[in-house]
């Protein structure tokens, strides 16, 4: 917050800042004044070299223009001057501001090579943009992928101000990207629908995301921590219900994280293998609907963007269309294709939960089995 | 002027058929700043909406359908038209013409511009709503995932396309072939030099928007894939055109607003500009580069590293020509007699606040640095700070500057002042703030926030209310001097004003220099 009160105090704006509210790039530095990344404080320090240079030529522009209008008012009855050209007051104007330019080229070239430089990462990720929630995706050397979906975790109710609104409104997630501390990821970066635009302003990484091309970025997070950012590219009406959470722990316990979801994965094939009892789906569907259904959908199933579910004729109808629908999505419209984006028994369980919950009461029971079936056709 | 001479028509026909630089200037005036009024209530919507966090007025789709009706009004319907309407004013008085060059294509040009806007706006009425993109319309939101209402919104496009290019095929056409005898080039004003500038620009860039748009089109209902990388096409392919016409386009609106200040500053200080000659060469510099510089607005799409640096060199280098247009302002400010009637304010405000974001201009053109300013509030900062106080304070100020001449009367001095501080605090207190917001992350286009931001924006949005309702008043001045203004005596009206249509009656009659004026009496430029 030092820089924040430096440049406050320059009195771009005669205003009290309040301590919350941030007025400057992040510095790349944490509160506890740990370096984030090197990266972001580089980038920082050259956002500072180029403001205060322009500050030093506008206090240079604006003194002599706010002299002149001062001094060289008609009410004081001074005689207009009609000198007008000269060489050499011409050529000083457009040589010197060239050199200065030159100045800031240097290191300005130098941040950007480091940007550019991916090379000996020691793990990849592949992220993939939505509309509107991002995906994760860990790249194992043995093939043994570990995904998941990133969705706003702020409730409806927060949004549409019928309940206090928590620290992190909007940029919290219900599953967070972890990454391990000190260590070089590298962001294969992508998109599905439209472009998005990922960043993470503490981290200073910022990458379009573009369906059908991978772009690269990467990081090293220095300092342990949770850092946040948003979608920045404009992908449709809730570009800015898209939030990216990113936890950086250390190598311990991003080995731990790692175990568990391998064993959850682990566990959902296990349990698509077998029957499971009715109360045990329709918790997990629950859990399923309100990750990834209630924004649409509403709490009680009264519909909103999309349609109700409550007394929904697909929902209560034969099982192959409410299938389909979950699964393949209905084209140019806001209902997606969940079928590759929710595991077989998440499909199962939000399917059961669906035909039996907000009074639609069918009895149907739809296992991981069914779901698998459906899709083989 | 002679007997043989009639005047204009009489009633609605007057307007419809006219084919007078004059009528239509009006024309292209008054329908900018109905344009100007529209896109005004949009971004009074998206202020509303963002006086607060959370979703209070609007839905956010709708959100999005006002972000992008704003941008392209306020582009393509508010600021174009109003500097097209100023140059068929006063490119043929100030060169020593009777008409513009092309008079029928004059009247086309401006009769196909309401239609269009109609058409853009009715999309508010589709199913579906209105395009909700953008101004930048970014494929594919803009094709696979648009609403079908884009359809006409690329025939409007395609529409104000044909009107920019008449118009400016028009504006060489006269400053070319129909300047009065010793008239020649480096003695014609700024104002006419710049625009002269301009139309090149937007003959040369408008067809590749018509050509984007078009692609688009196919896109959508003929199978192609320019812009879907799934059938072998590219979504950055869209960028790099829309940018390839964009940029110029930033240009295009700021040059002709250069040429009003390159006018007026001189007037109010009693002096000559300082340098006539490095200001023309500074306006083709800027005119240069602007072609190729325009992938500044995409440093995050992935572009090679050779490329960064390319556009990265480039765009640093405006910096250069911009830097000269400035110094000579403030040089010919300079020991000066100055006053400061209203177009003088407005001019000190352009002069203030473009430079302001020429500096934030300069920061964002560092590749490194704007991967952290790219596509938040810092870069609507930036672009308000050129396009509305420059462009639209520069229009203002040439309002006020040549209205008396106009019309044979004059505003209200007292009323103008209080709409140049009510305008010019209004700005400050709406864009300041966002580069703080944009530099503490606040993405732009987005409906809702966290709530580190709430107190800035709520300012902003504040501003935006005052910003808004000054120009009402600003409406008011203008008809009133219209109805009941004063009646100006002087030909000159400012005693420091120069040019060759400060030498016709106030008002201008309806026909002017039918017999070329003898341009050796005229003080050189
Ligand atoms: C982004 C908004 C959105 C989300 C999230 C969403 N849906 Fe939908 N859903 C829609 C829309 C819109 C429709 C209506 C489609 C149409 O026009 O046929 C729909 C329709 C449906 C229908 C058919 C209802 C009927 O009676 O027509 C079902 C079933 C359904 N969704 C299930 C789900 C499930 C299960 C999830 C979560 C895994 C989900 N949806 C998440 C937007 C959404
Ligand atoms: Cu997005």
């Amino acid at each position: 917050m030092l820089n924040a009160r430096a440049l406050a105090a320059t009195a771009l704006l005669p205003l009290a800042v309040n301590a919350q509210n941030q007025i400057n790039m992040s510095t790349g530095i944490s509160e506890a004044g740990a370096v984030i990344t090197d990266l972001g404080a580089e980038i920082y320090g050259l956002h500072m070299l180029i403001f205060w240079i322009c500050v030093a030529i506008g206090i240079g522009v604006f003194g002599v223009m706010l002299y002149s209008i001062y001094a060289h008012r008609k009410s004081k009855g001074v005689e207009p001057s009609q000198f007008h050209e000269h060489t050499g007051v011409e050529i000083a104007w457009t040589v010197v501001p060239f050199f200065i330019l030159v100045l800031m080229a240097v290191p300005a070239t130098s941040t950007l090579l480091e940007v550019y430089d991916n090379d000996d990462a020691e793990m990849s990720i592949l992220v993939t943009g939505y509309q509107w929630k991002w995906k994760y995706e860990y790249l194992d050397a043995d093939g043994e992928n570990i995904a998941f979906f990133s969705n706003l975790a702020t409730s409806q109710e927060q949004i549409y101000n019928t309940d206090t609104k928590g620290e992190n409104y909007l940029l919290e997630v219900d599953e967070p990207l972890v990454i391990p501390v000190d260590t070089k990821v590298r962001f294969l970066i992508t998109a599905n629908d439209v472009i998005h635009s990922w960043w993470v302003p503490e981290i200073a990484v910022k990458r379009d995301a573009i369906p059908g091309f991978i772009n690269e970025a990467w990081t090293r997070v220095l300092a342990e921590g949770v850092y946040r950012g948003q979608c920045t590219e404009l992908c449709g009406a809730y570009h800015g219900f898209m939030p990216v959470e990113v936890h950086v722990v250390g190598q311990g316990e991003f080995n731990d994280w790692m175990a568990a979801k391998r064993g959850a994965a682990a566990t959902d094939a296990a349990l698509a293998a077998t029957e499971l009892p009715v109360d045990e789906l329709m918790a997990r569907g629950e859990d399923v609907y309100n990750a990834s259904c209630l924004a649409c959908h509403g709490a009680n199933g009264e519909g909103g963007l999309g349609n109700a579910i409550a007394g929904s004729t697909i929902a209560m109808g034969g099982l192959d269309p409410h299938l389909n629908v979950i699964v393949n999505g209905v084209a140019g419209t806001a209902m997606q294709a969940f079928g590759a984006q929710l595991s077989d028994i998440d499909v199962a369980a939000v399917t059961t939960f669906q035909r039996n919950a907000f009074g639609n009461n069918t009895g149907d029971v739809v296992q991981a089995s069914d779901v698998v079936s459906y899709k083989e056709g | 002027m002679g007997d043989h001479h009639h005047g204009p028509a009489k009633g609605l026909s007057r307007w419809l058929y006219t084919t007078n630089h004059k009528d239509i200037g009006t024309m292209y005036l008054w329908f900018s700043f109905a344009m100007f009024l529209l896109g005004g209530a949009f971004a009074m919507v998206i202020r509303a909406e963002l006086f607060q966090p959370g979703m209070q007025l609007v839905e956010p789709g709708f959100f999005n359908q006002m972000t992008t009706l704003h941008g392209l009004v306020m582009v393509f319907g508010a600021i174009m038209p109003s500097f097209v309407g100023l140059a068929n004013w006063l490119i043929p008085m100030m060169i020593g013409a009777p008409d513009m060059a092309l008079p029928r294509m004059n009247n086309w040009s401006f009769w196909i511009l309401p239609p269009a806007f109609l058409m853009l706006a009715s999309t508010l009425l589709m199913e579906g709503g209105a395009p909700a993109f953008g101004w930048t319309f970014y494929a594919p939101l803009s094709t696979t995932y648009a609403p079908p209402s884009v359809t006409f919104f690329i025939f409007a496009i395609h529409i104000l396309g044909v009107s920019s290019i008449m118009g400016s095929i028009n504006i060489i056409a006269t400053v070319m072939n129909m300047r009065a005898p010793g008239m020649t080039y480096m003695k014609m004003p700024l104002f006419v030099w710049t625009w002269l500038i301009t139309a090149f620009l937007l003959v040369a860039v408008m067809p590749v928007l018509a050509g984007a748009v078009t692609m688009m089109l196919m896109d959508i209902h003929f199978g192609t894939s320019f812009f879907s990388a799934a059938g072998g096409g590219d979504p950055v392919l869209f960028q790099h055109i829309f940018w390839f016409f964009g940029h110029p386009e930033v240009y295009i609106i700021i040059l002709p607003a250069f040429g009003v200040i390159s006018q007026i500053i001189p007037a109010f200080s009693r002096k000559p500009l300082f340098g006539y000659a490095s200001m023309v060469y500074a306006t083709a510099g800027i005119a240069f580069l602007s072609f190729i510089v325009w992938a500044h607005h995409m440093y995050t799409v992935g572009m090679p590293v050779a490329g960064e640096l390319f556009f990265m060199y480039a765009t640093m280098l405006i910096a250069v020509p911009t830097g000269v247009k400035v110094f000579n302002w403030v040089t010919t400010m300079w020991r000066g007699a100055m006053t400061f009637e209203t177009p003088m304010l407005f001019s000190i405000g352009f002069l203030v606040l473009f430079t302001i974001g020429g500096f934030t201009g300069l920061m964002l053109s560092i590749a490194p640095a704007d991967f952290q300013y790219h596509d938040t509030y810092f870069v609507v900062a930036h672009f308000h700070y050129v396009m509305v106080a420059g462009a639209v304070f520069s229009m203002t100020a040439a309002v006020y500057f040549w209205l008396p001449k106009w019309t044979g009367r004059m505003y209200n001095e007292t009323m103008g002042k209080v709409h140049f501080w009510v305008s010019f605090i209004g700005f400050n207190v709406t864009f300041f703030p966002q580069h703080f917001v944009g530099l503490a992350g606040m993405p732009r286009r987005i409906p809702d926030y966290a709530l580190q931001f709430a107190d800035f924006n709520m300012m902003s949005s504040i501003g935006a209310f005052i910003y808004g309702m000054s120009q009402l008043l600003f409406l008011y001045n203008v008809i009133a001097a219209i109805v009941s203004g004063e009646k100006v005596s002087d030909e000159k009206v400012w005693d420091g004003a120069e040019g060759l249509e400060w030498t016709l009656p106030s008002p201008a009659p309806y026909h002017t220099f039918e017999t070329p004026p003898k341009l050796e009496e005229q003080p050189a430029y």
